[in-house]
This record gives structure tokens, C-alpha cells and sequence, in this order.
């Protein structure tokens, strides 16, 4: 065991990181719920007006329902590339990993432009139906669920595929083959054999593309075009247009418990360890 | 070996969604080439005006040169404080030091707006509204989470028994941090660095609830512009960024190999 000054030394280093995450921002987050009581008057007046309020429950539904797509959406595309990367030896392979790391680089921004110039109402997309004659009128595809969905899934797919690359590059081949030879085929192999393996890792990828789109906010805002509210959104809303900091604060407090909560349901399925603090 | 439906199957679905997660990147390519004063493709030739327009702007410039300056004090900053905090916790690894880790974390889990309200607050309190310094700040906080994982992961393969060696030649736990410690994190640091760097950079939610007019990023600048008239200049820069994202990741890929 240490000496004892030595384990002060020690705390000396972590102090200084600590104590500023502590002081500027875990104090200032935990402000939030002390808003969401007081402003404007002392009580559950706030939490009493989200529960009533329609618009809040619609915005709710929307975000789980965006959330739970965009998860879903990630998840299959994520694995049939985790897959290719990890179990196909090509020359191209590391071309590959670098074209899926490539995108994570570039800022959410500057990726929600892109699909803002490919969807828009004279945006490429429409440009190139329309000369090729094969619409009319331009279709409808942001402003809508449609464009964030398309938008979302694109932002969130590295966060999905990087922790199913880290679990597959940890299962050994001998398994597989071994299925293979007492005769099973390529599918049955894959599906009874392979996949199982691969769950910690679509587990730990579900985990952050949900929790990171629960509160997700440029995307849906910029492709949404203000017609989908999805509860970050909302929230800025209520402060930014009405200065309501009452209720914008009780909605990121209900935010932020739907995260805690997601966090521990998943907690039981994925070990968080190596999902968040270990993530390489 | 034998090419069966299951492998072409994940192999051209794989080079499908690659081209999907790719090419929307670089249609800002042509746009930002257009001849038109609107966003689209070049309708009679290409032209350089949008970027013209960039290099000719105060504001684009000006912006810019905020986003970089600041992004680097951020990475310096948070560089020099999560290298200090995981070293200290990969020393003790006990119960405490695990749950430091984890608080030091909070910032990747909360919604980026739930922090920006709480960042406003608080700043207006300190008065660091709408100066460098608070913008600095908060990007340092969001950081954090990032050097402390890549340090800490980089330190996941030392052995042990190597600062003990140190210490039982004499060397105090500064000097063993120092020349022992230090030298083994560096690739943790340096990722730590660039990750802190770009977080800066690319962060927008913050700046846009505690500046006013004084601060403007470019990820501001590109928002103001993408909300109230979609210029060409956006696209102009977009390219340039990607370009630059494509360098880096190209020159980081090669010395790889």
C-alpha cells in the first residue's frame, strides 16, 4: 500500500480537474433543478404545467420515438460495416476504417449543412429528379421527421459502429470455424454462433447513439426546420421565445432523468465501464 | 476464397453505407464552386467568388481566428488538467479515484442544452457572458472527459512496477511523474490534445447561449448564416474544412503505417 503522503500527492493531481468540474459545472447543472422549483414561484407549479401541457407530451413522444429509430437505424447499418471491417482481410479494409473515422472529424454542423443542401426544396436531390423528369413539383424531404431521421442516423453512425469494432475485433475466428466444419452453413454459423458474441458490442453502441440522441439538438433543429420539436429544441424555445426559465428548466430536469434512467436500465445490460469510461 | 451471397452481401452493403456516410460530405464541393448567388450547383461555369468572399471578410476571418486561438488555450488547458487527473487516478485506482472518474465524465452524458442553461446562469452570475474567458471555460469543462479517457487508456498498458522502481531509487512522486509517467501518456496526451482541440472547435450549442455579439466562433457564424440566408460562403467553408479534416486523417493514416 501507499504511504499516506504519498496518496495526498496523488489527490493533489486529480484536485485541481476535479474541483473545477465540480464548481463550474456539476454546480452550475445542478442550478438547473433549483430553477425548475422556484422560478417563477416556490413549488411543483412547473413539473404540475409540463404534465398538463400536450405540446410537451407530444415533444417527449417525438424525441424517445426519434431516439429509438435513429438507434435502430445505426445499430443495422453500423454492424453490416463493423462486420465487413472486422472479418473481411482486404487491401481495402483499413481504407474503410478510415472513410467510417473520417466523418467523425468533421463538425455536426457542417454535416447537418450537407443534408440542408442535398434535401432542401431546391436542394440537390430535388435538382436532379426534377431535370431527370422524374417528379413535378419538388417532394417534401426536410422540414420534416423524415430529414431529421436521415440527418440523425448519418451524424450518429461512427458512435455505433466504433464500440462494435472494439467487440469484434475480440472474438476469435476459431469458433466460426468450427460451426463451419461440423457443417453448418454461412448463415447458421453467423446467426448462432457469431452474432451472440457481438451483442456486448451492439449493446454499447445502442446505449450511446440513444443516450446521445435523446438530447440531441443541431441536427433536429436545423433539418427540422422548426416543425420537429424534439424536447432540446423545445426547451430553448421556452427560454428563447417566451424567457420561460420555469419551465424550460423542469423539462431539461425531466431530460436529464430520462437519461439517469436509461442509463441505469441499461446499466443492467452493458457494462457501462467499459461503454463510457473505458471507451477507446 | 469462394465468393458465397453471404459475403457479398455484407461486402457491398458495407461500401453502400460507407458512400452514404461519406459522399454528403463532399457535395459542399461542387456547391461551394457555384457561379450563383444562392446554394445549388454551378449553372454556367465554375467560380471562386464564395471563397473569394470568405478571404475578403472580417467577420469569416475574424471568427475563425477566435475558433482557433481559443481552441488551442482550451486544449492546452485541458491537456495539462486531465493529464494531472487520470495519472493521479491510475496511481490510487481505488473506489474514489474511480468515482472522480466518472463525475469528470458527466459532461459527454449531459444534453448539450441542459449544460448550456446551466453554463448561462452561472456566467451571468460570474459575469463571463459573452467574453473569451467564459467561452474558454466552458469549452475546457466539455474537454475534460475526453483527455482523462485517452490518457488514462494510454496508461492502461504501463506496468506498475516501473514507478515503483523509481521511487525505490529515490525519485519523488513528482520526478516520477514527471520522467516516467508523462513520457508513457504521451500518445494519450497528444489524442487527448487533438480531441480537446476539435470539441472546441466544433461546439456550438454553448457558445450560442453564453455569447452575445462580442464572441463569435465560427461555428456561430456558420449557424447565424445557415439560419438567416443560406450564402454560398457556408459552403465555401464547409469545403475547406473537410479538406482539411481529409488532410489530417490522410497524414495521421500514413504515419500509422
Amino acid at each position: 500500500m501507499f504511504r499516506n503522503s504519498d496518496k495526498m500527492r496523488y489527490w493533489a493531481l486529480i484536485l485541481p480537474a476535479l474541483a473545477i468540474m465540480v464548481t463550474f459545472y456539476i454546480f452550475p447543472v445542478l442550478g438547473i433543478w433549483e430553477i425548475a422549483f422556484t422560478e417563477p414561484t416556490t413549488g411543483v407549479g412547473n413539473f404540475v404545467q409540463m404534465a398538463e401541457s400536450s405540446a410537451v407530451r407530444t415533444s417527449f413522444i417525438l424525441t424517445f420515438r426519434v431516439a429509438a429509430i435513429t438507434t435502430l437505424g445505426c445499430l443495422i447499418l453500423g454492424y453490416v460495416v463493423a462486420y465487413a471491417i472486422s472479418n473481411f482481410a482486404g487491401k481495402l479494409t483499413p481504407l474503410m476504417l478510415a472513410l467510417v473515422i473520417l466523418p467523425f472529424w468533421v463538425s455536426v454542423l457542417i454535416r447537418s449543412f450537407s443534408w440542408i443542401v442535398l434535401l432542401g426544396r431546391s436542394g440537390l436531390v430535388n435538382d436532379t429528379l426534377r431535370d431527370t423528369g422524374l417528379i413535378d413539383s419538388p417532394l417534401r424531404l426536410m422540414h420534416n421527421e423524415f430529414g431529421v431521421l436521415v440527418a440523425m442516423i448519418h451524424v450518429m453512425l461512427p458512435f455505433a459502429i466504433l464500440p462494435m469494432l472494439t467487440n469484434m475485433r475480440g472474438i476469435s475466428d476459431a469458433y466460426v470455424k468450427a460451426a463451419r466444419g461440423l457443417g453448418a452453413s454461412e448463415w447458421t454459423a453467423f446467426r448462432q454462433v457469431y452474432f451472440p458474441q457481438t451483442v456486448p458490442g451492439v449493446m454499447s453502441g445502442a446505449l450511446l447513439v440513444f443516450v446521445l440522441s435523446l438530447g440531441f439538438y443541431v441536427t433536429p433543429a436545423l433539418l427540422g426546420g422548426g416543425r420537429v420539436l424534439m424536447i432540446s429544441e423545445y426547451i430553448t424555445y421556452q427560454i428563447q421565445e417566451f424567457l420561460n426559465w420555469g419551465l424550460g428548466s423542469a423539462l431539461s430536469v425531466a431530460l436529464l432523468i430520462a437519461t439517469a434512467l436509461v442509463l441505469l436500465i441499461a446499466a443492467r445490460f452493458v457494462n457501462l465501464r467499459s461503454a463510457l469510461l473505458e471507451r477507446k | 476464397m469462394p465468393l458465397s451471397t453471404f459475403r457479398i452481401f455484407f461486402q457491398t452493403g458495407a461500401w453502400l453505407i460507407v458512400a452514404f456516410l461519406v459522399l454528403p460530405l463532399l457535395v459542399v464541393v461542387p456547391v461551394s464552386l457555384t457561379d450563383t448567388s444562392y446554394i445549388g450547383l454551378p449553372k454556367e461555369h465554375l467560380s471562386l467568388q464564395h471563397y473569394v468572399n470568405y478571404f475578403n471578410s472580417p467577420e469569416w476571418l475574424h471568427a475563425t481566428w477566435t475558433s482557433i486561438w481559443i481552441g488551442l488555450v482550451v486544449a492546452t488547458c485541458a491537456s495539462a488538467l486531465g493529464t494531472s487527473f487520470a495519472i493521479g487516478c491510475w496511481f490510487l485506482s481505488d473506489k474514489a479515484s474511480a468515482i472522480a472518474r466518472w463525475v469528470l465524465i458527466t459532461p459527454i452524458l449531459v444534453p448539450p442544452v441542459v449544460q448550456s442553461l446551466g453554463f448561462y446562469r452561472f456566467w451571468v452570475k460570474l459575469g463571463l457572458i459573452d467574453t473569451s474567458a467564459g467561452v474558454i471555460l466552458a469549452h475546457t469543462l466539455l474537454a475534460l472527459p475526453y483527455v482523462s479517457i485517452s490518457v488514462f487508456a494510454a496508461l492502461a498498458n504501463l506496468d506498475r512496477n516501473i514507478p515503483r522502481a523509481a521511487r525505490s531509487l529515490g525519485a519523488s512522486v513528482w520526478q516520477t511523474v514527471l520522467a516516467v509517467i508523462v513520457p508513457a501518456a504521451k500518445p494519450g496526451i497528444l489524442t487527448g490534445f487533438v480531441f480537446a482541440f476539435i470539441v472546441s472547435f466544433d461546439e456550438i450549442v454553448g457558445v450560442l447561449f453564453i455569447t452575445v455579439r462580442r464572441v463569435t466562433t465560427l461555428p456561430k457564424q456558420i449557424w447565424e448564416g445557415i439560419q438567416d440566408n443560406i450564402d454560398p460562403t457556408i459552403a465555401a467553408v464547409a469545403t475547406l474544412l473537410v479538406i482539411l479534416t481529409l488532410i489530417v486523417t490522410a497524414i495521421g493514416a500514413l504515419r500509422r503505417t
